[in-house]
């Protein structure tokens, strides 16, 4: 079946299997390897991309149902080269260790970003209960998502 | 070069070099890499315990367009070993394991046929057409039954389900006659897995032209695999290359030679296109090795006063159904360490190690001491309950002194250096255990279930070499080289393969503090077995206090060099040469000055003029082996809430307080001991992975095994006390496994000292909500 | 992880989706709306249809509208926006129930059509069917027709849901006046999926004493249950904590917990009593609240605290 869609503001054209994941669509044809696949049953968030706006889980969609769709993978977050507030917030907190988890983590952060006002701890842990991190015990993690909200929040 | 360097590189708090890549997405993990004409490998796996294989029908498997090969284990037979595995020591029982299983699958999840396609999707299309035809035997899941006398036998070669029995420590029988009291007791540490978020994976590629073969590897120990690959394959060592690209985790489960990823390599080298094979999780959790296992009964003589006179365990091991690399030092390592940080003058653990119808175990994150640590914690607040003291008081009076280093324990293990009560106190302090003891009385007036549990373990870390091992031998050493090249630029190879734990930051933090520059000038080179000749890799807490060691000497020797070629270009003695920001200069006269950048092109390019005896280039390479491990110690204390009508778990407060010996990041060393305490708390509360009776496992992906989710946690306050280390030149002491160690019987004895007014006195881990509520409700009845 | 192949429609229209499903062999079609629960499960090769009808592109099928006597809800409205949406407001139990199932990525995607076709027995949306006395309207080759939430549900991952039907819409009656609803729960540690799932709806007459209830109940049997005679003996309570408790400890005969190793029967049986004494205790204190001037305190525990958790 062909598809096309937008995959980090490019346009993308391509003749997929139906039973082709979203995931291994980016990752083996698009060769955006940052997306992960951690677990296969939807529970561990590293596959996180985003959807027209809104973070999925990627290993749990097809292909083709992201048809004439918009996403953003953890490589359109910035340009290469540089690091999106987030991404150096992760870096200044030690937010991240072996960083397996991590794209799919920030992708989930990234819709935190921009509110009115700046979540609490609280709403933070409750924002990651689609992905696991086997490393950091989130603390950092969580430390590192409050100060790039309130980075962006302030604009600075 | 950079301006100039920080203040001190050693002991800053630098965010990682590593991130920028991993971040943006730009890391390079094994299941990144895609190589033209490559082929995916596919294993289909028994679903029974035990049983053995009749018939294997792979007709249609092979008949799918896009199979290159279906194999079995008979097939594979003909031309491949058997895996290589523990087992080498004297008087154990090592059954033979192969890359899949001949004639009988021994528990759930053994390969059974291997499917080789073009496409993963076919692959695993194929792999649903092999018809097996199985007579199912009966299987012994538990341990204890496996060593009654009627329990099916796994290995009916060895005649027994035994694996091996052993005797650590001094004679414990007269001292127990004549303890006070003698308290009794059983724990379970009980089977869990890794689970790193990375699953295992391979990429095997031979390029026949120069007889190469290169393996991509989600490992921890490139150098380790390299040499196994080599043995099982009958290859080349020097022409087998191992890379560990970007590891996503390993915690001590990627640490052995896996039948997937030999078979990878093999099928690789036999049909000359490169091979990839993904573990799937529902694979890792039936098939990457198991870990923990052990249970002990326990007999404690304990005096009038609470002193400790003598230890006795029996502790039974579950090896799984073979040895994997390590397998068997587990059970050693535990009874090594059964006194804890306590002096108790007689102790002795009897191991028996059995095989079962279950996943095979090996380490994982603490491996030997996190149960050691269990056990004896466990112990003390037993019989601190039993003779109605302080689990504090009851630590105190049994603790090493500190004027007592090195101290000798009755079961071989040497404490080099140490001081227990410091971190006792300062986390006492911390915590304020007298105000928390009154807020818990106060609480418990108005009904709520408040506990408190405390920790003070000691463990070790950066194990040295064991003479005359033979089969799977891990060595004690780790090799640094530090170069810097003609331009000026500096490197530095390390044998370790870090996988998250920040050792390139680290290591490049040493190099820097050695050569007066700034971290992000050293470029560190790791995980390539042909970029990095010679190491032993990350585990055991070794790659900072062994690894970082051998960085030390290196640079030391480096700078040593450069200095007295310094020394020659300004024409002054040695002694004379001071090292700042990457310039020599004259200490006598500071006009006089020559750069690092100079003093390495003249090392190159210069050798006729260089000082006599010495040789051209700039290159230091260091071996380090430490005497003994280093002694690694703390206190953790927390506060945790139960609600008593559902049995639900929530930690209030956890301290915890580490000796360092010297932190090189603090920033980092606080990481690490946040994700051990996650991991920790994760076996105290949720994780286990258990079988029914006949073997099948009851939890298989991550929709049934729990792993903390970040609202499952607390925030951690952690503090670093720094006692250097008398072996090691860094003074390190490691830090990796200290929360895995440390905060399953924190949280236990909290746990167990909430209900102890509801008369609850034991539960076994993970403390679900279910387990708990039942205590209570037995309790009550 | 991979599915197994299938074939892909992506109908343009209701009938044609019909149409679809008819020209295939009974059985072998299976609509995708969001996909949360069917695509693991084809990864798994749990299940394996053969043709998939994607009709997430509809028009039509999501979205929430309220009028005089209905709450009507688009099949195809995703957790996210039952959690979110302002028309909702005087119906706090869909926010509440919508914030705990599964994550937010995934309630990005799913939908309350497709959480309630799929029919997992452990999963949350169907206990606030029940309790709201939602009714599942249905699409078929016979035209339209309505199956109230008690018929709805047949078996584990069987609904009354017929070969060429498909769910659009699920309407709820309006909320009356004294009237509160609440879904309490505890989930499993694993999969986050309902242990035990509660929801409660409660009307109250004049004095405050309860006039009606109705109580859907979720993860303890293998089908989503009413808790009727619970309901019928609620019947003119005045719903103080400890009456409530009472009830609850005794009246839900029509439980027949579930035993597994994640939860023995008794202990789901417990936490059955122990939610729905939690969620007719928070829909009390909404229904109260909606009612201003009613002369007695909210209701507390034996120790004092109040019934509703902060």
């Amino acid at each position: 079946m062909k598809i096309s869609l937008h995959v980090n503001s490019r346009p993308v054209e391509a003749e997929v299997e139906p039973r082709l994941l979203l995931v291994h669509f980016l990752r083996e044809r698009l060769r955006l390897t940052g997306t992960h696949i951690g677990c296969d049953t939807s529970q561990c968030g590293a596959c996180t991309v985003h959807l027209d706006g809104c973070a999925v889980k990627s290993c749990t969609l097809l292909a083709v149902q992201a048809d004439g769709c918009e996403v953003i993978t953890i490589e359109g977050l910035a340009p290469e080269g540089t690091l999106h507030p987030l991404q150096a917030a992760f870096q200044e907190h030690h937010a991240l260790q072996c960083g397996f988890c991590t794209p799919g983590i920030v992708m989930v952060a990234h819709g935190l970003l921009g509110r009115d006002s700046a979540p609490g701890e609280a709403e933070i842990r409750a924002a990651l209960e689609g992905n696991r991190c086997r490393c950091t015990g989130y603390q950092n993690i969580v430390d590192a998502i409050r100060c790039a909200c309130e980075r962006v929040r302030e604009g600075t | 070069m950079s301006a100039g360097p920080p203040a001190a590189p050693v002991g800053a708090r630098l965010p990682r070099l590593e991130d920028p890549r991993l971040v943006s997405g730009r890391g390079c993990f094994v299941d990144d890499l895609q190589l033209p004409g490559m082929l995916h490998l596919d294993i289909l796996r028994s679903p029974h315990a035990h049983a053995r294989i009749h018939a294997i029908d792979a007709a249609a498997a092979r008949a799918l367009p896009g199979v290159a090969a279906v194999y079995t284990g008979t097939g594979l037979a003909q031309f491949l070993r058997v895996l290589p595995s523990a087992g080498g020591m004297e008087g154990f029982n090592a059954p033979e394991h192969h890359a899949l299983a001949i004639e009988r699958v021994r528990f759930v999840g053994e390969g059974v046929a291997a499917v080789l396609a073009t496409d993963r999707y076919v692959a695993r299309d194929a792999r649903e057409l092999i018809r097996v035809s199985y007579e199912v035997l009966p299987a012994v899941a538990d341990p204890e039954a496996a060593l009654a006398p009627d329990a099916p036998l796994l290995h009916e070669a060895l005649g027994t389900n035994r694996a091996f029995e052993m005797r650590i420590g001094s004679d414990v029988r007269e001292a127990l006659e004549r303890a006070a009291h003698v308290v009794r007791g059983r724990f379970v540490n009980q089977r869990i897995v890794p689970n790193t978020m990375e699953t295992r994976g391979a990429v095997a590629h031979f390029e026949p032209w120069d007889e190469r073969l290169t393996v991509w590897l989600s490992t921890q120990a490139p150098h380790l695999m390299r040499r196994e690959f080599a043995r099982f394959l009958a290859f080349p060592e020097h022409r087998l290359r191992v890379i560990a690209p970007d590891v996503g985790g390993a915690f001590g489960a990627k640490n052995n030679p896996y039948a997937e990823e030999l078979l990878a390599a093999a099928l690789a080298l036999k049909h000359r296109a490169p091979v990839k094979w993904i573990e799937e999780r529902q694979e890792h959790m039936l098939v990457t090795s198991h870990a923990r296992a052990q249970t002990v009964e326990l007999h404690a003589g304990v005096r009038e006063d609470g002193t400790l006179l003598a230890l006795h365990y029996r502790l039974v091991a579950d090896m799984g159904a073979y040895y994997h690399a390590i397998t068997h030092i587990g059970p050693m390592m535990t009874a090594a360490l059964m006194t804890g940080a306590y002096r108790i003058p007689y102790a002795a653990t009897d191991i028996v190690s059995v095989f079962t119808n279950t996943t095979p175990t090996d380490p994982y994150r603490g491996f030997g001491r996190a149960e050691a640590a269990y056990f004896i914690e466990r112990t003390m607040d037993l019989i601190a309950r039993e003779l109605g003291l302080d689990a504090v008081e009851l630590r105190r009076r049994n603790l090493i002194r500190r004027d007592e280093f090195p101290f000798a324990t009755p079961t071989g293990h040497v404490h080099e250096s140490g001081d227990f009560q410091l971190c006792l106190e300062r986390a006492l302090e911390r915590f304020d255990y007298e105000g928390a003891r009154r807020e818990q009385a106060r609480l418990r007036a108005t009904g709520r279930c408040i506990g408190i549990g405390l920790t003070t373990h000691a463990w070790r870390a950066g194990f040295p070499s064991v003479p005359g091992g033979k089969g799977y031998v891990i060595s004690g050493w780790e090799k640094t080289s530090v170069s810097i090249d003609p331009g000026g630029t500096v490197r530095a190879v390390i044998g370790t393969s870090p996988h998250g734990q920040g050792i390139v930051t680290t290591t490049a933090q040493i190099v820097a503090g050695e050569l007066r520059i700034a971290p992000r000038d050293v470029r560190i080179i790791h995980g390539d077995t042909d970029a990095v000749t010679q190491g032993n890799g990350t585990m055991g807490s070794r790659s900072l206090v062994v690894g970082g060691s051998a960085t030390l000497l290196a640079a030391r020797q480096l700078r040593d060099k450069a200095v007295r070629l310094a020394a020659h270009l300004l024409r002054v003695p040695a002694e004379r040469v001071t090292l700042e920001a990457g310039v020599f200069s004259d200490c006598g006269d500071p006009a006089r000055r020559v750069t690092l950048a100079a003093v390495a092109a003249h090392a190159f390019a210069g050798p006729q003029d260089l000082p006599e005896g010495l040789e051209p280039g700039l290159e230091a390479t260091a071996f380090f082996e430490a005497p003994n491990f280093t002694s690694c110690f703390g206190t953790h204390a927390c506060v945790v809430e139960v609600e008593p009508q559902t049995g639900e778990v929530r930690i209030l407060r956890y301290v915890a307080v580490d000796d360092i010996g010297r932190a090189i990041n603090p920033m980092i060393v606080e990481g690490q001991l946040h994700g051990g305490l996650a991991q920790g708390i994760g076996q105290a509360l949720m994780e286990e992975a258990s079988y029914d009776a006949a073997g099948q496992p009851l939890a298989a992906s991550f929709l049934d095994y729990a792993t903390p989710r970040a609202t499952d946690l607390p925030r951690f306050e952690v503090e670093l006390t720094e006692t250097p280390s008398t072996v090691n030149p860094l003074g390190a002491r490691g830090i990796g496994e200290a929360g895995t160690v440390a905060a399953p019987p924190a949280v236990v004895n909290a746990v167990l000292d909430a209900l102890a007014p509801l008369g609850v006195r034991h539960l076994d881990m993970p403390l679900t909500p279910h387990k708990v509520w039942r205590a209570i409700r037995e309790a009550d009845a | 992880m991979i599915p197994a192949a299938f074939e892909y429609l992506r109908p343009r229209s209701l009938e044609e989706a019909v149409a679809c499903l008819l020209q295939r062999e009974p059985g072998t079609a299976a609509i995708l709306a969001g996909g949360m629960s069917l695509i693991p499960a084809m990864k798994l090769r749990l299940a394996r249809p053969a043709t998939l009808v994607d009709i997430v592109r509809l028009r039509g099928l999501a979205g929430i509208v309220r009028s005089a006597e209905h709450l009507r809800i688009g099949a195809l409205t995703t957790h996210a926006a039952l959690g979110g949406a302002p028309e909702l407001a005087r119906y706090p139990v869909f926010a509440e129930t919508a914030g705990v199932v599964a994550d937010p990525q995934i309630r990005h995607r799913g939908t309350l059509g497709g959480s309630l076709a799929y029919a997992h027995p452990a999963a949350d949306w169907p206990a606030v069917f029940l309790a709201l006395q939602g009714e599942a309207q249905l699409f078929g080759p016979q035209g339209r027709r309505s199956v109230p939430a008690e018929d709805f549900f047949t078996g584990i991952f069987e609904t009354t849901i017929g070969a060429g039907e498909i769910l659009t819409e699920i309407r709820f009656p309006s909320v009356r006046e004294r009237s509160g609803a609440a879904y309490s729960r505890m989930c499993l540690q694993a999969s986050g999926m309902a242990l035990v799932g509660v929801a409660a709806q409660i009307m109250l007459d004049a004095e405050g004493r309860i006039d009606h209830a109705s109580i859907g109940v979720t993860g303890v049997n293998a089908v989503p249950f009413r808790a009727r005679s619970l309901e019928m003996r609620l019947r003119g309570v005045l719903p103080a904590a400890a009456a409530l408790r009472d009830l609850c400890a005794t009246g839900i005969p029509e439980a027949e917990p579930l035993s597994d190793p994640h939860a023995a029967a008794d202990y789901r049986l417990q936490m059955l009593r122990i939610h729905a004494e939690r969620a007719l205790g928070r829909a009390f204190e909404r229904a109260r609240a909606a009612v201003p001037g009613l002369g007695y305190s909210a209701p507390v525990t034996r120790d004092g605290e109040p019934v509703v958790r902060p």
